[in-house]
Order: C-alpha cells, then sequence, then structure tokens
C-alpha cells in the first residue's frame, strides 16, 4: 500500500451512496465507513503520498507524520462514535453531511500545503452547517447563517495568507508559518476562527447549541480540533498565543456559570479547554506541544460524551435548559453514569483522561516559569469542574426534581456515550498508549503522590465551594435568559446602526424631496401668476416707458463702441 | 406525573450527609500535605493546603463575579427576536 489515496475521499465519496440504503443495511454502511478508512490509515506508511502538480506547484494530499496521524485517529474516532449516536435519525442529508464533514476535516489533516488546506477548510464549513440547519426552524436559519458567514471568512483570511505566502517563499507547502509578516498574520486569523480566539469565538456558543441534538455531537469533534491542529503545525512556539490562551481559558467559564442552556454551558467550556491547547501550543516546548495535542485528543472524547448526553437529554425531554431541568436521573441512569464519566474527565480527575493530558501543559507552563499564566490555568482548571464538571450533570440530572419522566436515552446513543466513556477511563488510566501516539516522545509521569494530591485538593475544594454556596442560597439560579457577548457586535449593534442610518437617510431624502417639491410648485404657481391678469406677461405696457428703454441700449451701445 | 418509586437522594437528610462527607474529604486532604511533600515549581505552592485553599476561593469568586456580571449581560430569552 503506498497511501496515495487520500483517507478523506473514503468519508466523503462514501456519503454520495448513503441515499441507496435504508434500515439496518444503512447502518452498516454508515458504520463501515469510518472502519474502512481506519484500516486504511493504519496501512499508510509515513511519509508524502498523493502529489499533484498543479501551476508548478505540488499539492500534497496525504502529508503522514505522528502529528497529521494523530489528529487522523482520533477525528476517524470522532466519527465512528458519531455515525453511532447518530443511527436512529431518519433524515439522509443529516448523516451525509456529517460523513462529508468529518471527511473534510481528516483531508484537511493530512494535507501537506496551503491550497488543499484551504479546499477542505471550506469543505468542512459548507457541510457543517447543514448540520446547523437541518433542525428546520427560522432560528437554526439564521443561526446557521452567521456561523457559515463566519467559517467562509476564515477560509477567505487562510487564501489570502496563502497566496502573500506563497508569493513571499515561493512554496505553498504548509509547514511552520511564524508570526512575521503578513502571510502569518492573516493566517493567524483564520486559524484563531476556527480556534475560537477571544473576540472571533461567538460563532461556537452561537451555533453549536442550536444544532441537531445528534449534529452538536459532529460539530464538538472537528472545526475546532481542526483549528488546534493548524495551530500546532503552523505557530507553535510563538508567544503570543500563550497570552491568547491564557485569556481564552478564563472569560468564558465566567459566562459559563450564568448560562442557562446546558449545551452552550458545553460550548463555553469548550472554548475553555481549547485555551490550555493555546497555551501549550504557544509555549511550543515538546512537553507543551504534546499536552496541547494530547488534550484535543482527549476532549474531542469527553467533550463529545458531554453533548452526547445532553443531546439525549433535549431528544427526550425536548429542553436543555437547566431551569426546566432535574431529577433526570431516575429516567435516564445509564446517561447520567455517562455524563458523570465525562464531566470527571473535563475536571481532570485523576484516573479520568483529562488528567494525563491537561497536566502536561499545566508542568510545561510551571517548568517556563510562566507565573501568571500557570495561576489562571489553576483558575480555569478549578472554574471547569465547577461549571462543566458539577453544573452540567447536576442541573440536567439532580438539583430539584422537575416532575419529567422519560425514556433512556435510544441504544445506539447508549453504545456511543458507553464506548467514549470507556476510552476517557481508559486513556486516564493507561496513558501510555495515548503518549505513545504524540509527535514527541514523552518523558512524563502524570501519577506522582504530589501532583494527585494537589488536583485532588484542587477539586474536592471547588466541590466544596460549590456545595457551600448552593447551601447558603447564594449561588446563581439558572434563569430563562440570553446573555450577552461578543455577537451582540453583529447582532444587535450592527443591525441597530444600520436601521439607524437607513431611517436618518430615508428622513433626508423625504425632507429633500419635500422641499424641492414645495420650490418647484412655488415657482410654477409664480409663473402661473405672471400670465394671468394682473401678470407681469399680462400687463398692457406704456409706450414711453419702451421709448426709454430702447434709448438706454441705444446709448449704452454708443458707450461700449467708444470704449472698444 | 408522580413517581412511586422513592429514590435514596429524594431524603434531604440524606444529601446533607453527602455535603458533610465532602467536608470530611476535603479535610481528610488537606491533612495529607502533611504526610506527603507536593514538589512544586513555584515555592509559594508549598504552603499547606496551597491547592485546596486556591480551589474554594477561585471558585466563590468565579460565582460571585459571574453573579454580579449577570446585572450587565443578562438579557429576556427573546432579546435578540424583537
Amino acid at each position: 500500500m503506498t497511501g496515495d489515496f487520500p483517507v478523506a475521499l473514503i468519508p466523503i465519496l462514501g456519503a454520495v451512496l448513503v441515499p441507496l440504503f435504508r434500515g439496518a443495511m444503512r447502518s452498516a454502511y454508515l458504520v463501515s465507513l469510518p472502519l474502512l478508512a481506519f484500516a486504511y490509515l493504519l496501512t499508510v506508511p509515513v511519509g508524502i503520498h498523493g502529489g499533484i502538480e498543479v501551476l508548478g506547484q505540488t499539492l500534497v494530499l496525504m502529508r503522514v507524520d505522528k502529528l497529521s496521524m494523530l489528529f487522523g485517529y482520533i477525528f476517524l474516532l470522532a466519527l465512528l462514535l458519531s455515525v453511532i449516536y447518530a443511527l436512529h435519525v431518519d433524515d439522509t442529508m443529516q448523516h451525509m453531511a456529517g460523513l462529508v464533514y468529518a471527511g473534510s476535516a481528516i483531508g484537511a489533516v493530512f494535507a501537506g500545503d496551503l491550497m488543499s488546506l484551504f479546499v477542505y477548510w471550506e469543505l468542512t464549513a459548507v457541510s457543517s452547517v447543514l448540520l446547523v440547519w437541518a433542525r428546520r426552524g427560522a432560528q437554526s436559519a439564521a443561526t446557521g447563517m452567521r456561523y457559515v458567514i463566519v467559517q467562509l471568512l476564515s477560509g477567505m483570511f487562510l487564501l489570502a495568507g496563502a497566496l502573500v505566502h506563497w508569493h513571499d517563499t515561493g512554496s505553498l507547502a504548509f509547514g511552520h508559518i511564524g508570526l512575521n509578516g503578513t502571510a502569518g498574520m492573516l493566517i493567524l486569523v483564520a486559524f484563531g476562527i476556527k480556534s475560537a480566539f477571544p473576540l472571533l469565538h461567538n460563532w461556537l456558543m452561537d451555533a453549536y447549541p442550536e444544532a441537531t441534538p445528534t449534529g452538536t455531537v459532529f460539530l464538538s469533534a472537528f472545526t475546532t480540533k481542526l483549528g488546534i491542529y493548524a495551530l500546532a503545525r503552523g505557530f507553535a512556539g510563538n508567544e503570543e498565543l500563550v497570552w491568547i490562551g491564557t485569556l481564552m481559558a478564563a472569560f468564558p467559564i465566567f459566562y459559563a456559570v450564568i448560562e442557562n442552556d446546558l449545551r452552550r454551558v458545553l460550548a463555553y467550556s469548550m472554548n475553555n479547554q481549547l485555551g490550555f491547547m493555546v497555551v501549550g501550543i504557544g509555549i511550543g516546548s515538546e512537553l507543551a506541544v504534546n499536552g496541547a495535542v494530547a488534550h484535543a485528543f482527549a476532549d474531542i472524547l469527553f467533550k463529545g460524551l458531554l453533548f452526547m448526553s445532553m443531546g439525549a437529554v433535549l431528544l427526550r425531554t425536548g429542553t436543555i435548559k437547566g431551569s426546566e431541568l432535574g431529577g433526570l436521573y431516575k429516567s435516564m441512569p445509564w446517561t447520567t453514569g455517562f455524563c458523570m464519566v465525562g464531566a470527571a474527565s473535563i475536571s481532570a480527575f485523576p484516573l479520568f483522561s483529562g488528567f494525563v493530558t491537561k497536566s502536561m501543559i499545566m508542568t510545561a507552563a510551571a517548568g517556563e516559569g510562566m507565573l501568571l499564566t500557570w495561576l489562571v490555568l489553576l483558575f480555569a482548571s478549578a472554574g471547569v469542574f465547577h461549571h462543566a464538571g458539577i453544573k452540567i450533570p447536576y442541573f440536567a440530572f439532580f438539583a430539584h426534581d422537575s416532575g419529567i419522566r422519560c425514556a433512556e436515552a435510544p441504544r445506539n446513543m447508549l453504545v456511543a456515550m458507553g464506548t467514549a466513556a470507556t476510552l476517557c477511563i481508559g486513556i486516564g488510566v493507561f496513558p501510555g498508549a495515548l503518549y505513545a501516539l504524540l509527535p514527541f516522545p514523552v518523558n512524563y509521569e502524570p501519577y506522582t503522590a504530589s501532583h494527585v494530591l494537589a488536583q485532588l485538593q484542587l477539586l474536592f475544594f471547588s466541590a466544596l465551594a460549590f456545595a457551600v454556596l448552593m447551601r447558603t442560597g447564594i449561588y446563581p439560579p439558572e434563569l430563562p435568559s440570553v446573555n450577552l457577548d461578543s455577537d451582540w457586535f453583529y447582532r444587535r449593534l450592527a443591525p441597530v446602526v444600520a436601521a439607524t442610518f437607513r431611517y436618518a437617510l430615508a428622513e433626508t431624502r423625504a425632507g429633500l424631496g419635500e422641499s424641492l417639491q414645495h420650490r418647484a410648485q412655488a415657482t410654477a404657481d409664480f409663473l402661473d401668476r405672471q400670465r394671468r391678469p394682473p401678470g407681469l406677461l399680462s400687463r398692457s405696457w406704456p409706450t414711453g416707458g419702451m421709448s426709454l428703454w430702447v434709448m438706454v441700449m441705444l446709448m449704452s451701445y454708443l458707450a461700449l463702441y467708444y470704449i472698444g | 406525573m408522580s413517581d412511586p418509586k422513592s429514590y435514596w437522594l429524594d431524603d434531604s437528610a440524606n444529601v446533607t450527609k453527602i455535603y458533610r462527607g465532602l467536608w470530611l474529604v476535603c479535610t481528610l486532604l488537606i491533612l495529607l500535605d502533611l504526610v506527603i511533600h507536593r514538589h512544586e515549581d513555584f515555592a509559594f505552592a508549598t504552603v499547606f493546603g496551597y491547592h485546596g485553599f486556591y480551589g474554594f476561593f477561585a471558585c466563590v469568586a468565579l460565582v460571585l463575579a459571574a453573579k454580579q456580571l449577570r446585572r450587565v449581560l443578562m438579557r429576556t430569552e427573546d432579546y435578540y427576536d424583537r
């Protein structure tokens, strides 16, 4: 096997045949695609494959190294879990969109040049928006439109950056780019949109909670982690990213505490986890980059698991608002259990996946003496346990009993959640298996007594804080509400400014028209008056006056003659 | 809809048991600091119970700050539809 065939085409072309299958055959076919792609990927040797000569440039469709392989594996795993999770859905469009979306993310990961990266980049945008629109309502239509505009904008930045980069260096190869020059800035903005940098982040909280229950699970895996992959490839060691990531890890947790839509809470906590990864990439040491991509790997599983559990709640109860839920552990015990595994993993409890990956980033930051970053990340670690680890399971499954009694999640959902939960625990207990896949050799031991104790202290005291605040009634209740975020600028301010401008324009035009019309009318009236008595044109003129004017004319003619 | 089955957590006395248990676990974890020497990159973090106190106060500060943020940020659910 040479590896020239792009693995991305297996799910992308496979999607075309989905409408031909029905029922159990379709399920078998859908599950077989990621398995087939995975089996193929195992046979592909490390190296550069699938080169195409275009315009004197070599487009590389299969650049296989440890970094792209790691993301290739996890994306295929995420596709498999998402497909199983969505098997009950009777909507061919969603199945096809999911496959194309995952396939294009995989294609982007293996793209060795900026042009093929761009093509796959845009394909992820247009295929993923279908998963938002698949909810089929006025709100999801508007949200999807905002989402796809932002995503395509990211692609435009990438294209512009790629062209400038080509012009500057004479090459389209996608390697380390760095921040010197226009090309680097443009490409960083493109990657920054996908990775949800502060102020470029809001598409995430806007769109993910509006997709279908199964669509959000697909969405959570690919777009942002593709951004992280691209940053790790192009901007590792750029110190600016440390500060961007530090900010990203901190500010979304404040929103997560007061947000009522539990899938939106998860979107905020995803933004916070991406912050950890961006910090790791910014530090750029082998330990830090290993930590960043390992955390991306773990995050796809535990965040996917959390979105799956919330999707199951949404499917069964029809709502995902914290203010309307509670007590669901009685109806959905399995989902509750799986959700708690995801919660423990994202909170980085020892023996769960987040612990063995996030700690690498924390250790790298402390090792570099980055005091402020370390303190903020520690704060964010406590905060993420607080809002994702406790709030999500607590308000959905415990809290006060909402009285909702529903069926347990469908079997295919439970299988997907169970597999993800097993993997979360598996990585936590046997970190060596994941460490072996990382781009750099790992010389790191997560399970030291000192580290485990520190983490347990942090987490249990965070839990204690939650319990104390709950019992004293200080904890803010879940309220049906919308919280303003940076989308306010384009969802509120921009339309208001545009409307004001339009109003002012219309007013001016109307005023101007009125005054012109008034003047025209006055002139017409004046002229009209002149042609009837006693108007100028219908007056009788005395002959004396006439001869006087003739004399004036002749005199002035004479004068002009002499002057001339 | 009433659920004839009663659950262990429905009894508030049991919830209080969990709450007290949490205090107990936290106390034990803090006391372990006397037994286990924590290796830290920053010297100040070796202070007795550092991570515990940091976690507790970080979360209290987080919640109080977020509560205040609600005054500025919170709108009705149909805010963007009006």
